[in-house]
């Protein structure tokens, strides 16, 4: 289960590659311009990949840690 | 008296109440003061942390960004996402080293990482350098604050001194603790405030949120992405990744780490912290929504009242009463971690530094006697401070992010650095962010020949490439072949 901590990577790459691509107001997604969209997309998907980051990594069950 | 003035007396009281009463039933040693014992679970750690977020700086920054900036503001959003991503692995890291060792202060840290009293003093100093100012800006925003929330009746000055007032009490009794109760009322308020504020406004001024941006994109094209030179994507980007790697470097932020019970506490709020950062988004909302509404328009650094002017425009005045409290905690809960990491600080790595026969109760008596002082020099600088203090507040992020290579290196299994390529390192980062602050360079200036994209860089990134780079040569020059970092000569 180790390898699921490599999609903490993703965040970054949506903030150096992304940005490139979503910096656009075109076209309004929910009522957002797009590159407001993206932010508020890619802060979202971060919570859920920690939170499997955090579900899945073996230091969070039992003692101390 | 008016009824937002009312309003504001009372939430002033409520929390100096709720940060004395923080200190029943704990006998306050050092450690007890500047770390709660290490006792705090999930809800304080995250909320102490989460006093990061909602600083003056986000209440007013993030909504005068937003109208005075348009597109670049969304930066904000990010950096925090990012950092918390970072704090995942680090912080528990920095914790169980800070517990296993008895650390308070963040100079502890690298004193006994690196057994180096000089990297200690460095770290230190740097440290009040960049926090000073830091709460200036608190108590600045809290002085512009109170005044538009009690319509002028009672004055920026007497504002500040109130205010800081408050805090020299409540910190002085009951150190971390008295934060950390008064941090549960603050987010809890700027949590309500700020979500009503931001879709009342939209829905109230333009009919809903899509209107509002339609009608901005209609009326300024181009202005809520980014543009292509200047603040472009590149400066974006560049600007994400420092902020995001100095969010925990800052001596207060590093220091609250401490107070966590086990480092379970960091995983879950990792996972947590982006989530909630998403409040923002609804002060962006409020910001956006005063481009179009705000007459006459604010302009330059007035923009970061545009969500009081807003406000005071819209509500009656006892709505802008608890919107003026919102604000103020905002200043009061930051400002007080932030007195109290000063005064952690002096006493533990400045007076014991000097002498080391100090005892514990000697140490904790003098870190208290030194709040108020600390407090009053922030005072004197917020009204004396002029354009010196405005330089500061500027490096005061580039300062702190120096620090970061030192600390991920030594968390590493063998670090990479000695203690003098982490020295010198940091040393040269600090002096190239205070020329480039102080002489108003940009990347611009300093490479002219270089395409736009270099030009719109961060100017904090050249110092931190330079920081690496010399770290490393100095590292490889006194690293001794079989000898480890521990048993090294002292520097």
């Amino acid at each position: 289960m180790r390898a699921v901590r490599w999609l903490a990577v993703l965040p970054f790459l949506a903030l150096i590659i992304g940005m490139f691509f979503a910096n656009r107001t075109q076209p309004f997604v929910l009522g957002l311009p797009f590159i407001l969209f993206w932010t508020v997309l890619w802060v979202v998907l971060t919570s859920a990949i920690m939170a499997v980051v955090c579900l899945t990594d073996p230091a969070n069950r039992g003692g101390d840690a | 008296m008016n009824a937002a003035l009312a309003v504001l007396i009372l939430g002033l009281l409520v929390a100096l109440v709720l940060g004395l009463l923080a200190r029943f039933g704990k006998t306050m040693t050092l450690e007890q003061w500047s770390t709660a014992g290490r006792s705090f679970g999930t809800l304080f750690v995250f909320l102490l942390s989460a006093g990061e977020i909602y600083t003056t700086f986000t209440f007013l920054g993030a909504s005068g960004w937003a109208y005075g900036k348009g597109g670049p503001a969304l930066y904000i959003l990010w950096y925090g996402a990012l950092a918390y991503v970072l704090s995942y692995w680090m912080l528990p890291a920095i914790w169980r080293y800070a517990k296993e060792k008895g650390l308070l202060s963040q100079s502890d840290f690298f004193v006994v990482k690196y057994q180096s009293r000089a990297l200690g003093w460095l770290v230190f100093i740097v440290g009040i350098i960049a926090m000073v100012p830091y709460m200036v800006l608190q108590l600045k925003g809290l002085g512009s604050i109170v005044q538009i929330a009690s319509y002028g009746s009672l004055s920026s000055a007497a504002a500040v001194w109130i205010g800081a007032l408050a805090v020299v009490i409540y910190v002085y009794v009951s150190g971390v603790h008295g934060t950390a109760w008064t941090a549960v009322l603050k987010d809890t308020l700027v949590l309500v405030v700020v979500l009503f504020l931001g879709i009342y406004l939209p829905v109230h001024l333009y009919g809903g949120i899509g209107p509002m941006f339609h009608a901005i994109d209609a009326a300024k094209p181009g202005y809520l992405a980014l543009p292509s030179k200047g603040m472009s994507v590149w400066w974006f980007i560049s600007t994400v990744l420092l902020s995001a790697l100095g969010f925990y470097t800052w001596p207060h932020a590093f220091q609250a780490v401490y107070t966590a019970r086990d480092a379970r506490v960091f995983r879950r709020n990792a996972a947590l912290y982006p989530l909630y950062q998403l409040i923002l988004l609804f002060v962006f909302f409020v910001g956006f929504a005063g481009i179009l509404k705000i007459q006459p328009p604010l302009t330059g650094s007035a923009g970061d009242t545009s969500l009081l002017v807003l406000s005071v425009q819209t509500f009656p005045r006892w709505l802008v009463g608890i919107i003026g409290v919102a604000g103020m905690l905002c200043a009061l809960v930051p400002g007080s971690l932030l007195v109290l990491t000063c005064a952690t600080m002096i006493a533990k790595n400045g007076y014991r530094a000097i002498r080391p026969d100090a005892t514990d109760d000697q140490v904790a008596r003098l870190a208290r006697y030194l709040v108020p002082v600390v407090a009053l020099v922030a005072v004197y600088f917020t009204f004396r401070g002029g354009q010196t203090i405005v330089a500061l507040l500027l490096m005061g992020y580039s300062l702190v992010t120096q620090f970061f290579p030192a600390i991920v290196f030594s968390l590493a299994r063998r670090n990479p650095l000695t203690k003098q390529g982490a020295f010198f390192g940091i040393l040269v980062g600090e002096i190239i962010v205070a020329y480039t602050t102080i002489t108003n360079q940009t990347v611009a200036q300093l490479l002219p020949t270089f395409p736009q994209w270099v030009k719109d860089l961060n100017v904090g990134i050249v110092a931190l490439v330079v920081n690496l780079v010399v770290a490393f040569a100095v590292s490889s020059v006194t690293r001794r072949p079989d000898v480890s970092a521990d048993s090294a000569v002292r520097a």
